[in-house]
């Protein structure tokens, strides 16, 4: 099979056609202008749902042959549950029992749980997925065994493609951690508790067919409805949709590492430093290590200078609802709700806000709260001398990451990547990135423990650190003297000519390509 | 962590961790074949980008050290260069490999400059020798000094590699204007470390269980040999560690028993054995010894650096610590933790209203001075020379740790 490629925007080859879809190759930050409507569920009538607002089924088999699956559809799950899920495995296992074949699995991520995939792929059951994959997924796909080509989005990317038509979502499968049987659902209250269901927003709106499945069904009306019943087919009830323990993590733990701490400690200072940090002003940071300590570091200097924020974005976690209950932020907005105090702060404190990626991260609509934010800090795997990182490949290749709202958090006003220099001996700062996630000009600093590097392009932050007694250096100087530690750079990754993923930047245009590892 | 094995047969040697946590080192195992040249089996977590180069730094030091026949297994979990080089060597010498030639990795970090016998010695970082992984980023955090470690944090099994391994850091790790300590072990053993770590001058030595100036004097003498012999004229200093009841007895003895002794520390868990008592937080049981030792440093003109607070979790604690130690006349104190570095620095340091007390102090006194005034006085009082004295020391410290402008005259902060 040959596949025809074309150099975009930024000198990377992309093909033009991904699983018989043309595609636009990325054309420049804000370059692509979007035409059309966006797409739109087929009308139905209350005429076909019981009056008496009773949508359960016995099983999810019995709800998928309701919906009408067929060979070649797509069925969409979300990543909410994380890694404890079990209702996207429930969802195809069912499917390959009703002897369909050649799905498009469409989740809104995957994770370590969902290996068993693999042998549905292996089947003919799945014929490929478009969402992130990682670990053994990860290692499928690079290998080339997956039959059609991955495409991996942000979480705003995928509300784009869902809205856009781009891709059109047969039968959405909704893990509901509580529902009522007319079909509204929350993520916030029972056993299986998540907090946001955001995830799942799009697919309730724009697929065909949407099936909820719960194992904590309340009498109507289920509050407060994430996910409105007005939008579902179907209600099946589970013993379990997922482990509790792997859903969110009991607590959330610093990073002990005294490099890393150096790193979220030179983060903090440098939004001081920097002016950002102000009293009214507003960040993001993850779930990961570095990020977590960094919410630490910059509670200690806002304490000192008697400034607030008006409000975080999560990923939350208890140090942002420590935030919240210590008058330090007016609002946590959040995407994912990563502990369990995340997931009790958005259950009962009405200032904690559960968002969606429309409202979020969807770069095709009317704004979105990404770029209201001040400051968010970022990891990466890698990150070039010209800014450009990469968050999806190992530096051998090997798929490794989802994008996640990674690509939609770079509009934030001061975009960070705090990360070592390098991990164990593979250097993080390096000439070229092995994939391209985002583009270089979106990314104002990067903060490794052997010194901060300031975007060129952002003359004001420069301007503004001058005289700090931060170590402030060019990306290069940093780049090499990771080199001399190293031993040199490292050997280019072996890949094929043959492309098994794409990446699509944030406005569906495809930013760069994944290839097949050279074995 | 799993410890290997020294030496299974007469002809085969293993060096280096194994095990799933491993970061940053590797193992190795040499078998001397005899014959059919060098067969090297790699697995590695960055094979990929580095296998050639992990080949290659094998190979070096094998073929350095004379071995043509070998079967060579290396298990690595991205250890970098010097640590290659030096698990190699243990493993190659362990199987019974005569230790001749050079197999010492090529040097990459610049020859530093003669460290000033006074220097800064406010926090000092132990290295355990054996432990290259937490080598590598010791200087970004920016303690005075960094001690690599070959005594008590090293397993007596393990003394021979973590010798190779710190002589090889000392000649390809940067500790970014970090003061290079060594802890030697007890005599004997240590004038077999200072053989193999002194051609790579490190700045000081550290002489643990220090009882006696002829202690002190074997060690200054083998330094110069060897100096001599490896020829660079770089200065080694010395600081005793003294641990024991006789240690503080002899504490002016030895601080004066050879010009390169620069400063004395003290060991406390070891002096509160010997005493028989249990060693508290507050330290009361100690504040003999310590103050002794002060004493007998400033008497001998050289610097007084206290022993290390071991709970790194307690911030607090090491804070209260530092500013008693300060208090009592100690310039620093060990760090067995990098987040223990910044606040002994801030414990250490002049708080601004001794800065600028002693600034004015300073400022009346080159004004006395320059109007050939034999008295100094500040506003009605009279002040002494010793006062005077103190407070240029205290401006120096200031100046030095960055706290007041290098060349910024006395009077402009004065206020006078």
């Amino acid at each position: 099979m040959s596949v025809e490629l074309v150099v975009n925007k930024v000198g990377r080859r992309v093909p033009t056609v991904v699983n018989n879809r043309e595609q636009a190759p990325f054309l420049g930050v804000g370059a692509y202008e979007p035409d059309g409507r966006k797409q739109a569920p087929p009308i139905r009538s209350c005429r076909d749902y019981p009056a008496s607002g009773d949508k359960r089924v016995t099983d999810l088999k019995a709800a998928l042959k309701k919906c009408g699956i067929a060979d070649g559809m797509t069925i969409s799950t979300h990543h909410h549950l994380r890694n404890g899920d079990a209702v996207a495995l429930l969802a195809l296992r069912a499917a390959a029992e009703l002897g369909v074949k050649d799905l498009m699995w469409f989740p809104s991520a995957s994770f370590p749980c969902h290996e068993p995939v693999i042998e549905l792929m292996d089947q003919g059951v799945v014929h490929h997925i478009e969402g992130s994959m990682n670990g053994p997924l990860g290692e499928y796909c690079s290998r080339g065994k997956m039959r059609g080509m991955g495409v991996l989005r942000s979480h705003g990317g995928r509300w784009q493609a869902i809205q856009d038509g781009e891709v059109h979502i047969d039968i959405a499968v909704i893990a509901a951690p509580s529902a009522d049987p007319f079909g509204n659902a929350d993520g916030s209250h029972g056993p299986s508790a998540c907090g946001s269901l955001g995830f799942a927003l799009a697919d309730s709106i724009y697929a065909d067919h949407v099936i909820v499945v719960t194992d904590n069904l309340v009498p109507f009306p289920c509050i407060p409805w994430q996910i409105q019943g007005n939008n579902v087919d179907y209600v099946v009830e589970v013993d379990s949709i997922g482990d509790p323990a792997k859903i969110v993590s009991g607590t959330t733990e610093i990073t002990k590492s005294p490099d890393r701490l150096l790193i979220a400690e030179y983060v903090a200072r440098f939004l001081k430093e920097a002016g950002i940090m102000r009293d009214g002003f507003s960040f993001q940071a993850g779930a990961g290590g570095i990020a977590l300590a960094f919410v630490e570091f910059l509670k200690k200097l806002m304490k000192e200078a008697g400034v607030k924020a008006r409000f975080v974005r999560g990923g939350s976690t208890k140090y942002l609802v420590d935030l919240l209950k210590e008058g330090l932020t007016d609002y946590i907005l959040d995407g994912q709700t990563f502990d369990l105090a995340g997931v009790e702060s958005i259950a009962r404190d009405p200032r904690h806000v559960a968002t969606s990626p429309f409202t979020s991260y969807n770069y095709h609509g009317k704004g979105n709260f990404a770029t209201l934010v001040d400051a968010v800090v970022l990891g990466a795997t890698e990150v070039d001398v010209d800014f450009n990182a990469n968050v999806n490949t190992h530096s051998d290749g090997i798929l490794l990451h989802g994008i996640g709202g990674w690509q939609n958090c770079l509009f934030a006003g001061c975009t960070i990547l705090a990360l070592p220099s390098f991990r164990d001996r593979i250097p993080v700062l390096v000439d070229q990135v092995t994939t391209m996630t985002g583009p270089g000009e979106l990314i104002d600093v990067v903060v490794s423990e052997r010194g901060i590097a300031i975007n060129p392009r952002r003359t004001d932050l420069l301007d503004r650190l001058k005289g700090s007694k931060l170590p402030i250096r060019p990306i290069q100087e940093i780049k090499e003297e990771v080199e001399r530690i190293t031993g040199g750079p490292p050997a280019k990754a072996s890949l094929t000519d043959r492309p098994v993923a794409v990446i699509k930047w944030v406005d569906g245009t495809v930013l760069d390509t994944v290839w097949q590892l050279q074995e | 962590m799993a410890r290997s094995a020294r030496k299974t047969t007469s002809r085969r040697g293993e060096a280096g961790p194994q095990g799933d946590d491993v970061r940053s080192d590797l193992h190795v195992a040499v078998e001397l074949t005899g014959s059919g040249g060098l067969k090297i089996e790699l697995a590695s977590k960055v094979g990929a980008l580095y296998g050639g180069s992990i080949h290659d730094a094998a190979e070096h030091v094998l073929t350095a050290l004379g071995v043509s026949d070998a079967r060579v297994t290396i298990d690595d979990k991205g250890g970098l260069p010097f640590t290659i080089a030096a698990r190699v060597e243990a493993a190659a010498l362990r199987a019974g490999a005569e230790p001749k030639g050079d197999p010492r990795p090529e040097r990459t970090v610049a020859r530093s400059g003669p460290s000033p016998r006074d220097r800064l010695r406010r926090s000092r970082l132990y290295l355990p020798g054996s432990q290259p992984k937490f080598m590598i980023n010791a200087g970004i955090h920016r303690p005075d000094g960094v001690i690599l470690d070959l005594e008590d944090s090293v397993h007596p099994s393990e003394k021979d590699t973590a010798r190779l391994l710190v002589r090889n850091a000392l000649r390809c790790v940067d500790f970014i204007g970090a003061e290079r300590m060594v802890r030697i072990n007890q005599l004997p053993l240590g004038l077999e470390d200072l053989q193999a770590v002194v051609p790579e001058a490190p700045d000081l030595i550290l002489l643990p269980k220090t009882e006696r100036p002829d202690q002190v004097l074997v060690v200054a003498e083998r330094i110069r040999q060897i100096s001599a012999q490896a020829g660079d004229g770089h200065p080694i200093w010395l600081m005793p560690i003294l641990e024991s009841a006789l240690g503080i007895e002899n504490a002016f003895a030895v601080a004066t028993a050879d010009e390169t002794v620069v400063a004395l520390t003290v060991g406390l868990e070891d002096y509160t054995a010997d005493l028989g008592v249990v060693k508290t937080q507050e330290g009361a049981e100690t504040l003999f010894a310590r103050t002794r030792l002060v004493n007998a440093a400033r008497a001998a003109g050289i610097q007084a650096i206290d022993s290390v607070y071991g709970d790194v979790g307690d911030e607090e604690g090491l804070r209260a610590w530092a500013m008693r130690s300060r208090a009592l006349g100690f310039e620093g104190m060990g760090c067995i933790h990098p987040r223990q570095i910044e606040p002994i620095h801030e414990a250490f340091a002049p708080s601004a209203q001794e800065i600028e007390k002693a600034l004015k102090i300073v400022a009346a006194f080159q004004e006395a001075e320059a109007k050939g005034l034999g008295v100094v006085s500040l506003g009605s009082k009279m002040i002494d020379p010793p006062v005077v004295l103190r407070a240029r020391r205290l401006v120096e410290t200031a100046r030095r740790t960055g706290l007041i402008p290098q060349d910024a005259p006395a009077q402009d902060k004065s206020g006078a």
